[in-house]
């Protein structure tokens, strides 16, 4: 059998590596949506007032809505009944400091590779952990408040800024905008809030690390990220799951506001458990994400590795209202088993002279299903508008697929577009070559893939791009006769 | 070294070499010269250990050991290299790293130590030197938009950083022009040694003007129909290979 041959199909039998399950006393909610669950998920977490009155009006307005089925990928229909909306790890009191923070959840993350201790804390990053329902853990905010910066718990912002959240919440991402940010408008329970007041570097990379470990329970959980005039961000992102048989839903929404000058940077790493060879198992990531660069000169850029989930169905957007703004999307997603993916960006240009940067790298090996699925629109007062979209897919082995969906809207004739697209194989040649220079099938393999994914790679923040090389290396990973 | 038994080969469904017999010593150039389709390209792809060959009959002992039971980047790693006729592009990966884990690959089979950053960019240069290879093109992912000389040049710089026992040229000379030529042969020159043996696939007796081979083997139709020193090369020059197919034919009908 030539040695791809038998590589490819030694590709799908991959172990996962955070598929354990931390047995660990939870405040779980009975399974079920409606008023009342949302009105105790609200009354959980102490909210005011106005927060019940968004999540019904959200409710109300998902009732009259479809689950979407455009996108490219086939799944049974979800039980929306059937769902756990908050399941929390038990606790006392609520933590005042790390030291007081469950055991048992430090020991989770440390396994995670994301040491929560005050003794092993990341040097130059500062993590919030959101573990099913809620976030957990919040490192470094006391040296981050020292710069105004506010880093904290979605909750916890809810308390302590309401002002902020009111003024930006749905700001972005409205809650009657598709039927899964709809959900989670109604249902979300925790996640991650950023503020960075105006003129502020901020000095660390800052990280939400989402871990879904309760049976049954759906994660919804909601960022927004605020960057004030002048203003800079990196934000990280990881996620991973136990392995079950069962799936379950992610329907997180993140939404980023960028004012004059500011610039987020927005990475996510997701390893969500992606199912077993047969399909059975695994996420299902239906994600909105979305950034308004509000303000003149601001830029957003999403950068995603997406290795893991059953489906992944995302598009990280950019609204380019202010004049010169700058939107930049980076991605590279795998799928291997049965996994499929149906991911992309919008960019809207609205603002004059705005530019937007897409590169997407798409990698198909085992029986998995990979889309690219992106809109670039130019609006009538988009003046002077350019783009550039550049989307690759790779095929490892022929029992999987690659598919390009690129939608073009033009209203100003002044605008500049520019389409790169390619599909390649790793071919017999290229194995070949490799192998007959010493290098084994696998790293072979890594090699080229990697060598794909270079661009994408390379806007990865230093520790992430590491990360993101091993994940790939290890997804790919086969035994080779 | 090398001892090739009564080699059969097919590719698909046609029988592309039909006996061949070679033994390779150490210190030896061997020349292996032959029109198009004569089965010269599928001698060396079988040799470095191509799948999409079927070897039907015959054996290849290397060192002692049946060639035909090792994978090929076990080969590569027991000393054998083949600089490719049409050398492959991998982008993104950056020619350095590509020749520095291939390097540790093969140091690590024979129980040396990995190279470190530094001893490795020292060896690089003593190569690039000797090739007369800009500096520029080794930072540039594998052969990715490389001219077809600046290929095969890097197929040379390869072998003289992986030092093999055994280096076979896949029509290495074509395609380049006499500068190049002479570079190249300069390079495989200066890596001729007392261990080392090298089999020159080609279809023109130019090259070996500069690399002069101790034998000259001509294959025709799949299976060597003739073997001499490197006068033979220069026959082979003034007369071209039909004589050859014609005195095969007589002979195959005498027999």
């Amino acid at each position: 059998m030539p040695t791809e041959t038998k590589q490819i199909q030694d590709l799908a039998s991959q172990e996962y590596k955070y598929g354990f399950y931390t047995d660990i006393e939870a405040d779980s909610i009975p399974a079920g949506l409606n008023e009342d669950v949302i009105a105790l998920i609200s009354a959980k977490k102490n909210e005011p007032e106005f927060m019940l009155e968004w999540r019904l009006k959200a409710y109300r307005h998902w009732l009259t809505m479809k689950e979407p089925k455009w996108p490219n990928v086939h799944y049974p229909p979800i039980d929306y009944q059937g769902i756990v909306y908050y399941s929390a790890p038990k606790k006392k009191d609520s933590p005042k400091s790390l030291d007081e923070v469950d055991p048992e959840l430090l020991e989770t993350y440390r396994k995670l590779g994301i040491p929560l201790g005050e003794q092993e804390l990341l040097a130059g990053v500062a993590v919030d952990a959101v573990f099913d329902s809620v976030s957990v853990a919040t490192t470094f905010k006391e040296k981050l408040a020292e710069l105004g910066i506010i880093f904290c718990s979605f909750s916890e912002a809810v308390g302590d800024h309401p002002e902020l959240v009111k003024q930006y919440l749905g700001s972005v991402v409205p809650y009657t905008d598709n039927f899964f940010a709809s959900l989670n408008s109604a249902v979300f329970s925790d996640g991650s809030f950023c503020y960075i007041p105006e003129g502020v570097r901020c000095p660390m990379e800052l990280s939400t690390y989402f871990r879904i470990n309760a049976k049954n329970t759906g994660q919804f959980e909601r960022t927004l990220i605020i960057a004030e005039k002048g203003s800079y961000v990196s934000y990280l992102e990881g996620c991973t799951a136990p392995m079950r048989d069962e799936n379950q839903l992610h329907a997180a929404v993140v939404e980023l506001i960028a004012h004059d000058d500011a610039q987020i940077k927005y990475s996510t790493i997701q390893n969500w458990y992606p199912g077993d060879d047969e399909g059975k198992g695994g996420i299902y990531n239906f994600v909105t994400k979305r950034g308004k660069c509000l303000g003149r000169n601001s830029k957003i850029s999403w950068t995603q590795v997406e290795t893991g989930s059953a489906i992944t169905w995302k598009y990280p957007s950019c609204i380019l209202l202010g004049d010169n703004s700058i939107g930049e999307f980076y991605s590279v997603a795998l799928t291997k088993k049965r996994q499929q993916a149906d991911t992309g960006t919008k960019m809207i240009h609205i603002g004059k002279n705005t530019r937007s940067t897409v590169i997407s790298k798409g990698i198909s090996a085992g029986h998995g299903q990979n889309t690219y699925r992106g809109l670039i629109k130019i609006s009538k007062s988009a003046t002077g508008a350019r783009n550039y979209t550049q989307c690759d897919s790779m095929l490892i082995g022929d029992q999987c697929g690659a598919h390009t969906f690129p939608y073009i809207e033009i209203k100003n004739s002044t605008a500049q577009m520019e389409h790169e697209a390619s599909t390649s194989k790793i071919g017999e040649d290229q194995m070949f070559y490799c192998q007959s220079r010493g290098l084994s099938a696998e790293d072979a393999v890594s090699m080229i893939v990697n060598g794909f994914c270079k661009k994408v790679f390379k806007e990865l923040p230093m520790e992430f791009a590491v990360e993101a090389d091993r994940l790939l290396s290890v997804n790919l990973e086969g035994s080779v006769g | 070294m090398l001892e090739i038994k009564d080699l059969h080969v097919k590719a698909g469904d046609k029988e592309i070499l039909h006996g061949i017999n070679l033994k390779v010593k150490a210190g030896e150039v061997h020349s292996i010269m032959g029109p198009n389709g004569s089965g010269k390209s599928t001698l060396a792809q079988v040799l470095a250990g191509r799948e999409s060959y079927e070897v039907t009959a015959g054996q290849i002992t290397y060192e002692g050991k049946d060639l035909l039971q090792i994978a090929p980047e076990d080969r590569a790693r027991l000393g054998i290299f083949m600089a490719f006729q049409y050398p492959v592009e991998i982008p993104g990966v950056s020619n350095t790293y590509f020749l520095k884990a291939a390097l540790n690959a093969i140091r690590k089979e024979r129980g040396e130590e990995e190279v470190d950053a530094l001893d490795f960019l020292n060896l690089v240069k003593e190569k690039m030197e000797l090739l007369k290879i800009d500096e520029k093109l080794i930072s540039r992912p594998v052969n990715e938009g490389f001219s077809g000389g600046e290929k095969k040049r890097n197929e040379i710089f390869q072998l003289a950083v992986l030092e093999p026992k055994l280096a076979i040229l896949d029509e290495t000379d074509s395609g380049l022009d006499i500068d190049a030529l002479k570079v190249v042969a300069h390079g495989v020159n200066s890596l001729r040694s007392k261990d080392r043996a090298f089999i020159v696939v080609t279809h023109y007796q130019r090259i070996l003007n500069y690399i002069i081979p101790d034998y000259v083997h001509v294959l025709y139709d799949g299976r060597v129909v003739k073997s001499g020193g490197k006068q033979l090369a220069i026959e082979l020059e003034k007369k071209g290979y039909s004589w050859l197919g014609e005195e095969t034919v007589s002979a195959q009908l005498v027999n």
